[in-house]
Parts: C-alpha cells; sequence; structure tokens
C-alpha cells in the first residue's frame, strides 16, 4: 500500500519538476560537503568532551600500584576494596563530601526558598539591597571567597572543622537557590493561592497544599544544583576546610603523588549513579505523560 | 471570632458604609447594597468601577478601610477569608494545576474535614456534566470545561454565597450564551445566593434577577434589568446600559402629570413620574427603538414628541433592523433611530429629510446632566489603577 503511494508520490514529483527529495541519491554529492560536516564535527565534539570519563572509568580497572598512570593490567580489585587503602582515606573523603553537600543543600534550600518568595511576595526595607547582595556571592571570584571566610573565622576564633565547610557552602548555595526559587514563585498566579483561602484552606494549608506543590519543580532544581556546587567545591572548602578532608580536596593532594585508582572507583560511581537517575527521570516522565495523554 | 455555620441554603449579604481606599485613589466610597438570600444578583460597570473590589471584600480577599459586611445578619468584617462561608469563581479559574479535576472539586470539602468528600465531588461533577473527566488534569481541558470545574468546585461547598468574577469572560460568544443558561439554571436548582460581576451589560441582563450599576467606586442605579432600561435615572446608566437619545434644556412648563423641557426651540414632554428632577435645567432621553421614523411632518396629537425636521447622514444596515443618524437643527449632537426591519413604518436613505417622533411615557428624566462624558477615562482602568497603587505603596515604603 505504501510503497504505490510513495511510488505515485515520486512520480508526481517528477511529472511536476517539483524540487526533488533531499535523500534522492543523485543529489548527494552536491549536498556532500553539508551532510557529513555536521555529523564530524558533532562527534568530534563528544569524543572530546567523553574522552576525560571514559578514561577515568577505564582506569578504576586499571591494576596499578602507586600512581594510576600507565596501564598495568585489568583487575576488579579497585573496586572490591575501594575503602580498604590508605585506611579508607577516598571512602571517607567521599563520605564527608555527602554528608556536607546534603546538610548544606538542606540548609541552603529551605532558607533560599523562604527568602525567593520572600522576595517575590513582599515589599519591604531593603529588598532591593538584598537582592543585589544575593548576586555577590555568584560574582566575586570563589578564590576572594574563601580567602575572605577563611580569614572571617580566624578572626571570630572559630576552629575550622566540618561545621565551616558547611557555613561556606550554605553561603554560596544559597544565592543560586534565590536566583532559582525566585523565577518559579514569580511565575505562580497568586489567584490560586486566594483560591485556595476561599475554598477553606488555612496559610499553613494554603502553604502546603497549593503553594508548595507548585514550586517543587523549582526547589528541586534548586537543590540539585546546590548539591552538585557543594559536592565539587574544592577552592573555599580548601580554605576553611582545617584539617577535614573532602573528596575533591583529597584528589587535588593526592595528584601531586599520583591520584590512587580508588579515587577513580569512586568518580565512575558517582558518574554511573547520576546517569541512572537521569535516565531513570526521564522513563518515569515519559511513563506519566503517556499515561495522562490517554 | 465570629463562629459561623455553613449554611445549606444561600443566605443574604449587606454591606454597610463600605469604603475602600488604596493608596493613591479610592476604589469604592460609601457602598451600602443589601443582597436578598436565593437571589441573582449582578454588579454591572466598566473596568476599574470597583465592582472587583467589592467582591474581593466580600470574600474576605482585601479588607474594607471602613464600612461592615454581614453575611446572613452575621458581622464577617474581621472574620479571615478561609472562615467566609463563601466561595468564588475567579475570572482565571485559578483551578489548581497539580491536581486532578476531582481532587480540585474535593478540595473545600477536605479542608472542612465533611465526610465522603470524593462522593460529593463526584456529584458536583455531575451536575457540571463533567463526571468522565474526574481523572484529568486542569490543563487537558477546554476554557469551558475549566470554567465549568471552577463553578463545581465553589457550589460543592454550598456556600452562602457564591460569588462570580467575570467567569464568563475567556470564552467565546456561543459558549457563554450556553453558559450563561447553565449557570442560571443551575443557580435556581441549588438555591444559592449568586453575586456575579462582569462589564458585560447582555449577560447581566439576561441572567440576574436584580442589576447595580457601578461607577467610579459608587452605585449608580439598583433595580430588575427591565426596569433599569426602561428608566435609567443617570447618564451613565443610560448609555452604559444599551444606547439613549438624551437632550438637556431647561424645565418651563409642568402640570401635575408632566414637564416640558425646552430642547433648542423644540417641547420635549416627559411625564413627571418619570422624571427624576422636575425643575431648572434637566437631561431627557429616549431610547433608539422606541424613536419612529417619518417622511412627512406628523400631526401634533399631544401624546407624542415629535422632532424635525432633521437630515439622515448615516444609514447602517444590522439585519434585524437598521440604525440611522439624524441631525437636527438645534439639537446637539446626532440622534439615533433603530427601526425594525419588519416592512412596518417608514424607512428612509442617506440625505433624505424625515421627522423624528416617540410616545410621551417613552421618555425620561435624568436625575444628573448629559453634558459629562459617560466614557469612563483611560486611567481608571484596573491596570493602570495597580499600577498606581504600586507606585504609591513603594513610595510609602521608601518614606517609612
Amino acid at each position: 500500500m505504501s510503497g504505490v503511494g510513495a511510488g505515485a508520490a515520486l512520480a508526481n514529483l517528477e511529472a511536476e519538476e517539483v524540487r526533488p527529495l533531499p535523500s534522492k541519491p543523485t543529489r548527494t554529492r552536491r549536498l556532500g560537503f553539508g551532510r557529513w560536516l555536521l555529523p564530524v564535527y558533532v562527534t568530534i565534539a563528544f569524543v572530546f568532551l567523553l574522552i576525560p570519563i571514559v578514561y577515568t572509568i577505564v582506569f578504576s580497572f586499571n591494576d596499578s600500584i602507586k600512581s594510576n598512570i600507565a596501564w598495568r593490567g585489568f583487575t576488579l580489585d579497585k573496586w572490591a576494596n575501594v575503602c580498604v587503602v590508605e585506611n579508607g582515606a577516598v571512602c571517607e573523603a567521599f563520605g564527608n563530601s555527602i554528608l556536607i553537600g546534603v546538610i548544606s543543600t538542606l540548609v541552603a534550600t529551605t532558607l533560599g526558598t523562604m527568602i525567593a518568595i520572600a522576595l517575590v511576595r513582599y515589599r519591604f526595607r531593603g529588598s532591593g539591597a538584598i537582592s543585589l547582595l544575593l548576586f555577590l556571592p555568584m560574582a566575586t571570584p570563589e578564590v576572594v571567597l574563601g580567602a575572605g571566610l577563611a580569614a572571617q573565622f580566624l578572626a571570630v576564633g572559630v576552629p575550622k572543622d566540618m561545621l565551616t565547610i558547611i557555613l561556606a557552602h550554605v553561603m554560596f548555595c544559597i544565592s543560586f537557590v534565590v536566583v532559582t526559587v525566585k523565577a518559579r514563585v514569580a511565575s505562580l498566579d497568586p489567584a490560586l493561592e486566594e483560591a485556595g483561602r476561599d475554598l477553606y484552606g488555612s496559610p499553613v494549608q494554603v502553604f502546603w497544599r497549593v503553594t508548595f506543590p507548585l514550586l517543587m519543580p523549582g526547589i528541586l532544581a534548586a537543590a540539585l544544583l546546590s548539591f552538585a556546587l557543594s559536592f565539587d567545591d574544592f577552592i573555599i572548602t580548601n580554605f576553611n576546610s582545617g584539617s577535614v578532608t573532602t573528596f575533591p580536596k583529597y584528589i587535588y593532594i593526592s595528584a601531586t603523588r599520583g591520584i590512587p585508582a580508588e579515587a577513580n572507583v569512586i568518580a565512575s560511581a558517582v558518574f554511573l549513579l547520576a546517569l541512572v537517575a537521569v535516565v531513570v527521570a526521564q522513563l518515569g516522565h515519559a511513563a506519566r505523560e503517556k499515561r495522562l495523554a490517554r | 471570632m465570629a463562629h459561623l455555620d455553613f449554611a445549606e441554603r444561600g443566605a443574604d449579604l449587606e454591606l454597610a458604609g463600605i469604603h475602600k481606599r488604596f493608596p493613591g485613589f479610592t476604589a469604592i466610597e460609601s457602598l451600602d447594597l443589601t443582597i436578598p438570600a436565593g437571589s441573582f444578583f449582578a454588579l454591572l460597570g466598566p473596568s476599574g468601577c470597583g465592582k472587583t473590589t467589592t467582591l474581593r471584600l466580600v470574600a474576605g480577599l482585601e479588607e474594607p478601610t471602613s464600612g461592615r459586611i454581614r453575611i446572613g445578619g452575621v458581622d464577617v468584617t474581621d472574620v479571615t477569608a478561609y472562615r467566609r462561608p463563601v466561595n468564588t469563581v475567579f475570572q482565571s479559574y485559578a483551578l489548581f494545576p497539580h491536581l486532578s479535576i476531582l481532587e480540585n472539586v474535593a478540595f473545600g470539602l477536605k479542608r472542612r474535614k465533611i465526610a465522603d468528600p470524593l462522593g460529593l465531588a463526584h456529584e458536583a461533577l455531575r451536575l457540571v456534566e463533567l463526571d468522565h473527566l474526574a481523572g484529568r488534569r486542569p490543563a487537558q481541558l477546554s476554557g469551558g470545561q475549566q470554567q465549568r470545574v471552577a463553578l463545581a468546585r465553589a457550589i460543592v461547598n454550598r456556600p452562602a454565597l457564591l460569588l462570580l468574577d467575570e467567569p464568563l469572560g475567556a470564552l467565546d460568544l456561543k459558549l457563554r450564551r450556553q453558559m450563561q443558561l447553565e449557570l442560571k439554571s443551575i443557580q435556581t436548582e441549588v438555591g444559592l445566593t449568586f453575586l456575579h460581576v462582569t462589564h458585560d451589560q447582555e449577560e447581566a441582563m439576561t441572567m440576574a434577577d436584580t442589576v447595580a450599576v457601578m461607577n467610579k467606586g459608587r452605585i449608580e442605579q439598583l433595580g430588575a434589568p427591565e426596569e433599569l432600561y426602561e428608566l435609567p435615572r443617570t447618564a451613565f446608566v443610560a448609555t452604559f446600559l444599551g444606547q439613549s437619545n438624551l437632550f438637556t434644556g431647561d424645565v418651563v412648563a409642568g402640570n401635575p402629570n408632566s414637564i416640558t423641557v425646552d430642547v433648542g426651540g423644540t417641547a420635549i414632554v416627559v411625564p413627571l413620574d418619570r422624571a427624576a428632577k422636575h425643575t431648572g435645567t434637566v437631561s431627557v432621553g429616549v431610547r433608539p427603538e422606541k424613536v419612529a421614523l417619518h417622511r412627512s411632518a406628523p400631526a401634533p396629537d399631544g401624546e407624542r414628541n415629535v422632532l424635525g425636521a432633521g437630515r439622515v447622514v448615516d444609514v447602517s444596515y444590522t439585519g434585524v433592523s437598521t440604525q440611522y443618524l439624524v441631525e437636527v437643527p438645534g439639537i446637539a449632537g446626532r440622534l439615533t433611530v433603530f427601526a425594525q426591519n419588519s416592512g412596518v413604518g417608514h424607512s428612509a436613505s442617506l440625505g433624505d429629510e424625515v421627522w423624528l417622533s416617540w410616545r410621551v411615557e417613552h421618555g425620561f428624566g435624568l436625575a444628573d446632566e448629559a453634558e459629562a462624558p459617560a466614557r469612563f477615562d483611560d486611567d481608571t482602568d484596573t491596570t493602570a489603577l495597580a499600577a498606581q497603587e504600586r507606585a504609591a505603596l513603594q513610595t510609602e515604603l521608601e518614606e517609612a
């Protein structure tokens, strides 16, 4: 059926001498340059982007002794014993990073969401100044922020440990949370909250039943962003961490004497975990769309 | 705080001496209004006239500067929105996008911890014939369907008073007519008190038992649609609700039954009981469809007012009727005449010399003068008012 239709369509095209389809073999030569340029360019770009990641994953299976630079053969030992070498220094650093990331994200997201709602919904003295000040941590070089904070902690006499790292991370994460959530709050129709009040919802109920669910995508995006920022921050952390080692700091320190393959194992695991999360989220989204489309 | 039971039947609404001032302007000026239980009441007026503010005051979304609001005899002025036995159908519908249609409708019931909220929600959805879409999200519904969900979400609570904020404004004409009929039948069916805010005079007239025409923060006239149309008391009502031919002149003679007004040399007689003002300079008027067109001077018989001779300066054919614009020497402005295309009576064409007449009892006398332009200013438009309010608030904050 379709073959007949296509044939008829082609005959029709030829009869009327309309511009032939680009897929017709006679035309490929003229369009040739444009046809291969884009795929080649895209391939090169992706190879360039992916080589470091592939390198990291491949060398997590390297049977290295001290430094992990030359390929010495395949092994699963590094994956199996990731927390054993150096008394588990890699795992401890990773655990610290996760803990700092989770706490900083929770604090920064909660405070940032509240600030964002206040800035959009209410006009108060100094609201303009606050909006401006919130941009400062984003605009200031990290070295300056880190050094400034370190000097501050020294002056006040706060010992540098996990707490100072968390304080530093909350500080720069808040800005990103506010910017992300503010956009969401601004796009929220105030009539929805009024409808909530009109339908016998107390202020608390209206917030949790109407405002919060509607802000959720923005809050979630802000939390993910803040976790990512906290997890891989090195500069500010290095200034304010004292003897506490985070994952990026561990890698930086060990880079001078050759990064152990265990670091590759952790990095690969994080990457794969993130990949799985994205795929699952996409599939879930597609399934929901399909369900709603019915 | 006053404890309010949620009514099974409509309750009456009473607004007493309401003033509402926003920084920089007054939205409502000394408003007194009583809406009897079970009635369908329309607040009609141009944008920026204070009708939506009135609605928001009743809903508890705004607080009056002064005055009291009573629902079913209970003072609710200081009762917060979520404790008032009132529900609103918002202009934008304001359906919760993250909830299904059923959850939207059940929202109010759940907040009040009513037994079997989902069953009642299904019942309300059946009333608006949308129960088959209960599982969908608002975004998957058409405008008319969303409007009906918004209505179901409000009436499922059996509020003492249902507020409708131009709920049909976003619908196309055909759907609007259909929804008007449905709204009216639902109101009769459930017996609630409806307060409907609109700028569409036809909508107000076809649906409401009582219409209040609002302008610049005050009610100009209140009454049954027919009464408002046949006997407008102010120039604003005469021109906002349909069209009118208005003439201004001095009262030159009067008797117990009528007054005679001299308009540019022509005497126009208006029955005394149809004139709001009986002495001095008065404005009188007549509706265009009450005016008859003559090709020769009609014999004066004391029962009709006659103007002429004048000249037809414009003719537009609208199907059921033809609209003529006639200029009469000595009379300011052009007169509008609607002539039914029924084959009865005279017709005229452009440039023809014509006489106009209407029965004395069809004329009306206004309480104010027609000279004040009936068109509202652009700066009283709602968005402009909101901008003004914001600016004023900002300066106030900076001064504080």
